[in-house]
C-alpha cells in the first residue's frame, strides 16, 4: 500500500504562498491514488522555479536544461515504457524556450502526463514577462507593457488533437490531484496547464485574480466533441473553465515501435545473427 | 596494356544515375576481389549541376584518392571540360558520341541508338566492364541485387542496356587500359565510413538514435533505422538538433545506449546539451561528420575544421572523449569504441569524422562480429546494499550506474532506496540540487578524474616508417591514407620519411607525442583545414611546435599529390 509520506516530505526553496506547494501535494495525492511506488515513477523538469518540483518528492527525476524537459522524457518513456513519466515545469521552460518541443510532443503524442505551472510571469530570474503574460502588463523588462500576444497553450493543444487537455488552478488542489489521475491514466500525451499565483513578482494575477474567474467545467461538457473544447479552450478573461478540456483518441506513440513489445531497451541483447545478416548485405 | 591500379571518374548532373554507376561498378570491383578507394563529390541538388564519383581500383591495397585518372566516364559535357586538364597519358574517355569529335583516346559511345537516355549510366557500366577487362556476370549480378527490389521488368530492362553497352564495344578497341586480375583476394566487403559507424554501433548495442537531417550525417541514421526492426533499435527523427541530443540522454539515462548524429552546424546546436550529458553524467556518442563552414558552408563538401570546436564545445569544465577514425574500418572500430568510452566513463564522447570518409567506399575485411561483445552499461555498478547514490564521490571518478525502474538490471531487487535521480544544477550524491560550495567542489574534482581513467585506454598514435626521419607526417583523421601513400612515394624517392596518425584527439598521451616528434629531422602536419587546429593543439599540450603545415581547405579531400607537391625539391 502506498501511502503519501513514501513520496517524502522536503524542505523547498519556494517562497511562502507560492502556487507551487499545493501543485507539488496535488501530485503526490495523484499518484497515491493510483497506488504508483516512487520507484515506477519518472519526473523529468527543465529549469525554472517549478522545474525543481522532482528534488521535492521521492522518486526517480531527471532535472535537466530549460526549455528541454520533453525530448528527455519522450526518450526515456522510449526506452522504458514501463515507467510513468511525468514532465513538471514552468510556462516559461515549456511554452517559451521549448516551444518546438511541446508542439512536436503533441504531434508524436508520447505518453505523458506533462503538467505546466502557469503563474503568467517569470519567477527564478525575478520577474520578466512569460509566454502567457497579458499584453499591457509591466515589468522592469517590458516597462512600457508587454506587447506580445499571450500564448494559449490549451487552445493550441486543442488545436492540434493533443490526447488529453486541461486546466487546473493551484486553489483547488484535490480537483487538481483529480486532473492529474486522469491524465495519468491516459495513454498519450496528457496536458495540464496550471493556473497558479507568483506572490513576488505578479501582482496582477493574484491568487485571489483566479479565484473569482476560475469555475468547474460542468458536467453537461463533452471532451471529446472538439468544437466545443475550442470555445471553451478560448474562454478567458472573466470566466476562465477548469478541468478536461478535450480528450482525443490517437493512439500513444510507444505504440507505433514493435521494438518495444520485448520490454525496456536495456534488456534487449544484441542479436548477432541479425548483424551478421546485415553486415553479408555489403557483400 | 594491362595495369595493376586504375584510376577512373565519373562524372555527370545529379539525376542522371551517377551514384547507381559509381556503386554498382564499385560493388563488382570488390567482388572480384579488388581493392577500391572512393571519392565522391556532389554539390547541394537533387537534379543538374556536375557532381563526381571517383573509383580507384587496384590489386594492392590502396588507402588514398589520386588527382590524375586514367579512365573518363563524362555523362555529360561540362565532366569533359572540367576534368580534361585531369587525364593521365594513356588515358581512355568514355563519351556521349554526341558531345565530343575528337578520336584519339576517346570511346564515343553512341548512346542514343543504343538505347533509352534512361539507362545511359548502365550502358555506360557496360562499356566500363568491357574496358576494365571485368566479368560481366559479377557485374549483372550486382546490378539484380541493386534492382532486386524493383521487380524483374527493372532488372531485364537494366540487365539488357548493360548487354548492350558491353557488346558495343567488344572487338570494337583493342588497347583498352585493361586491369590485372586481382591475386586470389577473398573478395571483401563494400562499405563507405558511415556505414562502418552504423555496423559498429549495431555492434556495441546502440538502442537509440536521434537525429535531424544534416549532410554528412543523415546517412548513418537512415542506415540504422533501416535495421531497427531486427536489431532492436529506435531511430527518432527529432524536430531539431537540440531535441535530438536531449532525446538521446533521455534514453541513456533510462537505459539505451544512444547516440546522435550530425555535423557542425548541427552540433552547434547540441552544445548545450554536451554540457548536460558530462554534468548528468549520462552516457552519448556523438557523431560530428564534418564539411565546410562557417555557417552552412560547403554542404556536400569535406573539411577538417571542427577539431577545436568538439575539443571544446560545451559550457563549463568536464572531459570528454574525441576519437577520430582513418580509415573505413576505424570508424566500426572506434564507433565500438566510443560507446565503450561512453558508458564506462558516463559522459559525451565523440566521432570526428568527414564527407570525405563518410562517403568514400572501401573494400574491407569482414568483421569478426561474434568475438566482439556488445558494451556492458552495468560494467562499473556494484549491488547496492543501502540507498543508490547516482553520483557517489568514487576514486575514479565514475559511480555506479543504475536505470530508473529497472533496480533489478545491475544485480540488485526492485525498492524505493533505488532511486535514480540526475540533476543539471551541482548536484548531492543522491543527484539533488546544492548549493553546498565544498560539495560543489567534491564534484567538480570527481567529475574530471574521469579523464585520468580514460588516459589509461588511449587509442596510441599509429606510428609508421623509419626511425629518426628526414621528415615526419603527423595527421588526424580522414587524411591518414593519403598521408600513407605519400609517404611510401617520399621513400621510394630515397627520403627517409615516418608517419604518425592520431584517431583519438582527446585525451592526448602528451609525452609519448613529443617523444617521437623529436626524433625527425622536419616535423609536417597534414591536415584538412586552414589553420593548422592539430598542430595548434599539439603545441599547447607538448609545447613542440611543428614547423610546417600542409594545409587543404577548398572542400577537397587532402590527396598524396597534394603532400608531394609541397616536397618538390626531392
Amino acid at each position: 500500500m502506498v501511502t503519501i509520506e513514501d513520496y517524502g516530505n522536503f524542505k523547498t526553496a519556494w517562497c511562502p504562498g507560492c502556487g507551487n506547494h499545493s501543485i507539488l501535494e496535488a501530485v503526490k495525492q495523484a499518484l497515491v491514488g493510483l497506488q504508483l511506488h516512487p520507484f515506477e515513477v519518472l519526473l523529468v523538469s527543465g529549469i525554472g522555479q517549478a522545474a525543481k518540483a522532482p528534488h521535492y518528492l521521492t522518486a526517480n527525476a531527471f532535472n535537466g536544461l530549460h526549455g528541454r524537459a520533453l525530448p528527455v522524457a519522450t526518450a526515456a518513456k522510449l526506452a522504458n515504457k514501463d515507467l510513468t513519466v511525468i514532465v513538471e515545469s514552468g510556462e516559461g521552460c515549456v511554452y517559451g524556450e521549448g516551444g518546438n518541443h511541446f508542439l512536436a510532443a503533441i504531434r508524436r503524442n508520447p505518453d505523458l502526463t506533462v503538467i505546466v505551472h502557469n503563474n503568467q510571469v517569470y519567477g527564478l530570474t525575478k520577474g520578466q514577462a512569460s509566454p502567457t503574460s497579458a499584453q499591457g502588463f509591466v515589468t522592469k523588462a517590458q516597462p512600457r507593457g508587454v506587447f506580445t500576444m499571450p500564448f494559449n497553450p490549451v487552445s493550441v493543444a486543442v488545436a492540434m488533437h493533443a490526447g488529453f487537455v486541461a486546466r487546473g488552478f493551484s486553489g483547488e488542489p484535490e480537483h487538481l490531484a483529480g486532473l492529474i489521475q486522469a491524465a495519468i491514466q491516459h495513454k498519450g500525451l496528457s496536458l495540464i496547464d496550471v493556473l497558479q499565483p507568483c506572490v513576488s513578482f505578479n501582482k496582477v494575477n493574484t491568487f485571489a485574480w483566479y479565484k473569482k474567474r476560475c469555475y468547474e467545467i460542468p458536467d453537461h461538457h463533452n471532451p471529446t466533441d472538439r468544437e466545443a473544447a475550442l470555445k471553451l479552450a478560448d474562454e478567458w478573461g472573466e470566466r476562465i473553465p477548469i478541468g478536461v478540456i478535450y480528450r482525443g483518441t490517437r493512439p500513444s506513440f510507444e505504440e507505433n515501435f514493435p521494438v518495444l513489445d520485448r520490454g525496456p531497451l536495456a534488456r534487449r541483447q544484441v542479436d548477432l545473427d541479425e548483424l551478421n545478416t546485415i553486415m553479408e548485405h555489403y557483400g | 596494356m594491362n595495369r595493376n591500379t586504375v584510376n577512373i571518374l565519373i562524372g555527370g548532373e545529379a539525376g542522371q544515375g551517377l551514384a547507381t554507376l559509381g556503386e554498382t561498378l564499385t560493388r563488382a570491383l570488390v567482388r572480384a576481389g579488388y581493392s577500391v578507394v572512393v571519392t565522391q563529390s556532389y554539390e547541394s541538388r537533387i537534379r543538374g549541376g556536375h557532381n563526381t564519383f571517383a573509383i580507384r581500383v587496384s590489386t594492392n591495397e590502396i588507402q588514398a584518392p589520386r588527382e590524375m585518372f586514367d579512365i573518363l566516364v563524362a555523362l555529360h559535357s561540362e565532366t569533359l571540360e572540367l576534368h580534361r586538364g585531369e587525364l593521365s597519358s594513356g588515358s581512355t574517355v568514355i563519351v556521349d558520341a554526341d558531345l565530343a569529335s575528337e578520336d584519339s583516346g576517346f570511346i564515343r559511345v553512341p548512346f542514343k541508338e543504343l538505347g533509352s537516355v534512361r539507362f545511359e549510366n548502365v550502358t555506360a557500366l557496360g562499356v566500363v566492364t568491357a574496358v576494365l577487362g571485368l566479368d560481366q556476370r559479377i557485374v549483372a549480378g550486382v546490378l539484380e541485387d541493386f534492382f532486386a527490389k524493383r521487380g524483374r521488368e527493372q532488372i531485364a530492362a537494366n540487365l539488357d542496356a548493360l548487354e548492350k553497352g558491353f557488346r558495343w564495344i567488344w572487338g570494337r578497341e583493342k588497347d583498352l587500359s585493361r586491369l590485372q586480375a586481382p591475386d586470389n583476394r577473398v573478395p571483401g566487403l563494400m562499405m563507405n565510413g558511415n556505414e562502418a559507424i552504423a555496423l559498429g554501433a549495431m555492434s556495441a548495442g546502440v538502442k537509440f538514435c536521434a537525429f535531424y537531417p544534416m549532410t554528412p550525417a543523415t546517412s548513418i541514421a537512415i542506415n540504422l533505422a533501416g535495421n531497427a526492426e531486427a536489431m532492436g533499435i529506435i531511430v527518432e527523427q527529432a524536430e531539431d538538433e537540440i531535441a535530438a541530443i536531449n532525446m538521446a540522454i533521455g534514453a541513456s539515462f533510462a537505459g539505451a545506449p544512444s547516440m546522435v548524429v550530425t555535423s557542425g552546424g548541427g552540433f552547434a546546436l547540441m552544445t548545450e546539451g554536451v554540457s548536460l550529458a558530462a554534468m548528468t553524467e549520462t552516457p552519448v556518442v556523438i557523431v560530428v561528420a564534418q564539411r565546410p563552414g562557417p555557417a552552412t558552408g560547403l554542404p556536400t563538401r569535406t573539411e577538417q575544421a571542427d577539431l577545436e570546436f568538439v575539443l571544446h564545445a560545451g559550457h563549463g569544465e568536464f572531459p570528454r572523449a574525441v576519437f577520430a577514425p582513418g580509415s573505413v574500418e576505424e570508424c566500426f572500430h572506434l564507433a565500438r569504441k566510443a560507446f565503450e568510452t561512453a558508458e564506462q566513463f558516463r559522459g559525451p564522447v565523440f566521432l570526428l569524422t568527414d564527407q570525405f570518409l563518410a562517403d568514400s567506399y572501401r573494400s574491407v575485411e569482414r568483421f569478426k562480429l561474434d568475438e566482439l561483445p556488445p558494451v556492458n552499461s552495468c560494467a562499473g555498478s556494484v549491488v547496492m546494499t543501502r540507498r543508490y547514490r547516482h553520483y557517489a564521490v568514487t576514486d575514479s571518478g565514475v559511480s555506479p550506474r543504475l536505470f530508473p525502474g529497472l533496480s533489478e538490471q545491475c544485480g540488485a531487487p526492485y525498492s524505493s532506496d533505488l532511486l535514480v535521480c540526475a540533476d543539471s544544477d551541482e548536484h548531492t550524491e543522491s543527484g539533488h540540487i546544492t548549493e553546498d560550495l565544498s560539495l560543489r567542489k567534491t564534484m567538480v574534482e570527481k567529475r574530471l578524474r574521469k579523464l585520468e581513467g580514460m588516459k589509461t585506454k588511449i587509442v596510441p598514435p599509429d606510428m609508421q616508417g623509419d626511425p629518426d626521419p628526414d621528415v615526419m607526417l603527423i595527421c588526424w583523421g580522414s587524411t591518414k591514407g593519403s598521408v600513407l601513400e605519400a609517404a611510401a612515394e617520399l621513400r621510394a624517392r630515397g627520403l627517409s620519411v615516418a608517419t604518425v596518425h592520431l584517431s583519438q584527439m582527446w585525451p592526448l598521451a602528451p609525452e609519448q607525442l613529443v617523444q617521437v616528434l623529436s626524433s625527425a629531422k622536419l616535423v609536417a602536419s597534414v591536415e584538412g583545414n586552414a589553420t593548422g587546429q592539430m598542430a595548434r593543439l599539439i603545441r599547447r599540450e607538448t609545447g613542440f611546435a611543428i614547423e610546417k603545415r600542409i594545409l587543404r581547405y577548398d572542400g577537397l579531400p587532402i590527396t598524396p599529390e597534394a603532400i608531394l607537391g609541397e616536397f618538390r625539391y626531392v
